[in-house]
């Protein structure tokens, strides 16, 4: 059995008597790792080695980490499936002929085969709830700010954070203490990850608990999908938690708001991708802009000049107003309902996915169908929130992800909702 | 109504965003683009919201700090000269 979860394997040891010491860890390709190629799926970063480490690769090696391969990925983050990828899609572990979920497909696949204990992620849009809900493990993205993004290539930076996968939500919240905090390396980091202890939050006592459930993130989706988060929260009731409705009108907008956000700051941070300094080159004949568009148009996939030009156009001189500043209201809209819904409930509850795994080759035809499946994980990337994907028992066995999202570094919180979750799933 | 991009706007940003496109690839752009803008438009139905900017400047003294070599920043490049980096005739 090949999943092709790994670009590159590699044999990174940690130091000894950390808390991570004998752990497998997967990590994301498009992390930086000393001396070890960092692809992120793309053509454009094949021959790459990274010349440094992230601050999530040196904090890993301190606390005893081994690191087993880095981990395939839509190429540089964009994708939900993991098919974007350069070097071939991942199959899912629980079905193959099924996508594992992406962008961090890779390290979700590699999770639920165990070919590594534990994993890291990249989360811009739901990049890791989505594969791991698609691979029936457990995947956080944290707060904005929680974990330092030092030496992640910056696909859109006002959205994205690393985060743990792991088959469990303990050993998620353990990867998530071992990396959270701050970083003079990146001005973005806050304090309140240090010294955290979310494993030990790990309790699922829900008793006393109110859950919100968003009518936007349940309407949409599919009946099998939606019938297994019920029984979630039939569960969470049995246990003493409360579970109330809440309205969140601006999700309608955040799919259309994600996307102009991301692919802008996309054509952007890809701006650097010129072929001189690093990445695929484009040659010395012919002037600067001849060979630089050379260099791109060879190392970049179709879905990446898909959005860079869209990024592009939605920057440009008379539409910037119509789509950049709109989706800049459509974000502060999504922060400000959160914001109000949190004043009533501790967490919110939604399926992580509105729909069950598809099959390889079935979404890359029209990219506004496979936007849509990002429509419940993209409003915690909007309002900066945590949020965590855990497995809801099964349909038609394939993995059924339930997500909490929290308020600001309120990770405690859903770590706590998720073990509830996590002990009566089946 | 939806803004129809046409092959001569996705050239002309494709230009802007140096990027070579094929005649079959300016196509299939032409088409997609169509319906993801469309999607787009509903931004126009969002409220303007008054929100405080959460965002504070973060300062520090700038300090020398340990950083790459010169070798190692020059080792990804395709071609260096003389510890630079070689890039292509600007004209």
């Amino acid at each position: 059995m090949n999943l092709n979860a790994f670009i590159t394997e590699t044999d990174i040891e940690g130091e000894a008597g950390g808390p991570l010491d004998g752990t497998t860890v997967a990590v994301k390709d498009n992390i930086s790792t000393e001396g070890v190629p960092t692809t992120c799926g793309s053509r454009m970063l094949e021959d790459y080695e990274a010349p440094y480490d992230a601050t999530v690769v040196e904090r890993l090696t301190e606390a005893g980490g081994t690191i087993v391969g880095k981990a395939n990925m839509d190429e540089f983050g964009m994708g939900t499936t993991t098919e974007t990828s350069y070097f071939g899609p991942t199959k899912n572990p629980v079905d193959e002929e099924r996508v594992p979920g992406g962008s961090s497909g890779g390290s979700a696949a590699a999770v639920a085969a165990g070919e590594a204990d534990v994993a890291l992620g990249s989360d811009t849009g739901g990049s890791v709830r989505a594969p791991a809900a698609f691979c029936g493990v457990v995947g956080i993205k944290p707060t904005y700010g929680l974990v330092s993004r030092y030496g992640l290539v910056a696909y859109a930076n006002s959205l994205e954070q690393i985060g743990p996968i792991a088959p469990t939500v303990e050993e998620a919240a353990e990867l998530l203490d071992v990396i959270a905090g701050p970083d003079p390396r990146d001005g973005t980091t806050r304090d309140e990850g240090a010294d955290s202890d979310y494993a030990g939050a790990a309790e699922g006592d829900v008793d006393g608990l109110t859950v919100g459930v968003p009518r936007e993130l349940v309407e949409g989706a599919d009946d099998r999908v939606v019938e297994r988060f019920e029984a979630s929260l039939d569960d969470l009731r049995a246990q003493g938690g409360e579970t109330v409705e809440v309205d969140l009108p601006s999700c309608e907008y955040a799919v259309a708001a994600y996307y102009v956000i991301a692919m802008s700051e996309a054509s952007s941070n890809l701006a650097r991708f010129d072929g001189v300094r690093y990445g695929n080159s484009g040659g010395f004949d012919g002037n600067w802009n001849e060979t630089f568009a050379a260099a791109r148009s060879e190392g970049f996939g179709d879905e990446v000049k898909r959005r860079i030009l869209l990024g592009t156009y939605a920057l440009s001189a008379g539409y910037h107003d119509k789509y950049y500043k709109q989706a800049q209201e459509a974000r502060s809209w999504v922060k400000q309902d959160f914001d109000e819904a949190f004043e009533d409930v501790d967490v919110l509850a939604s399926p992580t996915m509105p729909v069950l795994p598809p099959k390889l080759g079935e979404s890359l035809d029209d990219p506004v169908q496979m936007y849509l499946a990002d429509a419940n994980t993209t409003p915690a990337n909007l309002a900066n929130l945590p949020a965590i994907s855990v497995p809801a028992g099964e349909a038609d066995g394939l993995p059924v992800g339930l997500q909490f999202v929290g308020p600001k570094f309120g990770e405690e919180t859903i770590v706590n909702a998720a073990a509830a979750v996590e002990e009566h799933g089946n | 109504m939806t803004d129809a991009v046409d092959a001569e706007e996705i050239r002309h940003v494709a230009d802007l965003a140096r990027l070579d496109l094929a005649d079959d690839e300016v196509g299939e752009f032409v088409d997609q683009f169509g319906a993801i803008l469309e999607h787009f438009e509903q931004l126009e139905e969002v409220p303007e919201v008054d929100a405080d900017p959460d965002l504070v400047n973060v300062m520090r003294p700038d300090e020398v700090e340990e950083s790459l070599t010169q070798a190692e920043a020059l080792a990804n490049a395709e071609e260096t000269e003389d510890g630079r980096f070689k890039g292509p005739n600007v004209s």
